[in-house]
């Protein structure tokens, strides 16, 4: 699915630019967004670097499954395919937490170090597990409880009342993760339906 | 309840700092190692990413800045007037899932053109601040350990992008209206 989106965004994109008559149009793109994604990727080095370091000692304390205890009926619920005890179970919680909390910078590092656990548990490593697509689901509907970026552009803009939206925010992000979460179990259940006929 | 959750997390992060190497001490880790050992793996991570997001942020930049992404919102104007949906945060909708600084642009245009504390204003903002960029997390995370076929992934996140839009409209209609 990720081929036809990609190749339909520029082919798209070039013949709107045909037919603006202004093919520089594309050329400037390109640059922009090659260059764009590599700051990102920069960007991202100093905070993979700290938060993997600082969450390597929670691991080696046994922080991260005293955590996966903790919320374990709750995990084994979202990711029954994951043992209980196994390394990636900490991280996937720990990932949601900061989600949750807002700490943006640090969900990134614990999502990414989680799908590292569970591409150990993967028997096909090109193709993704169910347990990945369920933390994809939960991290592309921003679960969170403040919405800190929106209230800052709106302090920014001299709103009155800039957190106004947190009500509307929190109930339509819980709403949207919920049914996030069925429709991945829908398509879960589908996909190994279609595995045990093969 | 806003105060309180703020200070939450804005000392969320310190706290963790002093909390995990804290008990990690009590648990006898030698602390320092483990830091080094663990931020090992961030620069190979990021470095890794860099061909998957730059593949995707060139299509969407294509998409976007050359008027692709206008000329087909001109399709969803007659579904948008039918449903009542206000035509302004549309572009903000459908750019939340591919592209997250995209749509705080227009989120920043609606702003500076109805106010923040406008009706546009708030919902504007409510779609922006529920939901995540779909199309950058699941470049960023399966990019990150090499996933090549990611299932169904991509629909359950634009679906739930879908059903977050309609939610933010939802929502602000019964509050703020």
């Amino acid at each position: 699915m990720i081929h036809y989106i990609w190749f339909f965004m520029i082919v798209s994109g070039v013949v709107a630019a045909i037919i603006q008559g202004d093919v520089e149009l594309v050329t400037k793109a390109v640059l922009n967004g090659a260059k764009d994604a590599v700051a990102v990727c920069i960007g991202l080095i100093s905070v993979l670097v700290f938060w993997l370091g600082i969450m390597r000692i929670a691991q080696d304390a046994g922080l991260l499954k005293k955590l996966a205890h903790l919320l374990g009926p709750f995990a084994r619920f979202l990711f029954p395919s994951v043992p209980a005890d196994h390394p990636a179970m900490g991280y996937l919680l720990s990932n949601m937490s900061a989600n949750l909390f807002g700490l943006g910078n640090a969900a990134t590092p614990l999502g990414l170090k989680a799908m590292e656990e569970l591409q150990k548990l993967n028997p096909d490593p090109k193709t993704a597990t169910p347990a990945m697509c369920t933390l994809l689901a939960i991290n592309t509907s921003g679960l969170t409880l403040i919405p800190t970026t929106i209230i800052a552009i709106r302090m920014k803009h001299g709103s009155i009342n800039p957190t106004d939206v947190i009500g509307p925010t929190l109930l339509a992000t819980i709403c949207a993760t919920s049914f996030a979460i069925i429709v991945d179990r829908y398509f879960r259940n589908r996909e190994t339906k279609k595995r045990q006929r093969r | 309840m806003f105060e309180a959750m703020s200070l939450i997390s804005k000392f969320m992060i310190p706290a963790l700092l002093v909390a995990i190497p804290l008990y990690g001490l009590f648990r006898k880790v030698p602390l320092y190692n483990s830091f080094v050992d663990g931020a090992k793996d961030g620069f190979p991570t990021a470095i890794q990413l860099i061909p998957h997001l730059v593949a995707m942020m060139v299509a969407v930049a294509v998409f976007r800045d050359t008027g692709a992404l206008e000329f087909y919102l001109q399709f969803l104007t007659p579904l948008i007037n039918w449903l009542h949906i206000p035509s302004e945060v549309v572009p903000v909708g459908i750019l939340r899932s591919i592209s997250g600084t995209g749509s705080l642009a227009f989120v920043e245009s609606i702003m500076k053109t109805y106010g923040p504390d406008s009706y546009l204003g708030k919902l504007a903002s409510t779609i922006q601040g529920s939901s995540d960029t779909t199309l950058y997390v699941i470049t960023v995370y399966f990019g990150a350990v090499g996933i090549r076929n990611s299932l169904y992934a991509i629909k359950v996140g634009f679906l739930a992008d879908l059903a977050g839009f309609v939610f933010s409209i939802l929502f602000c209609s019964l509050i703020f209206q």
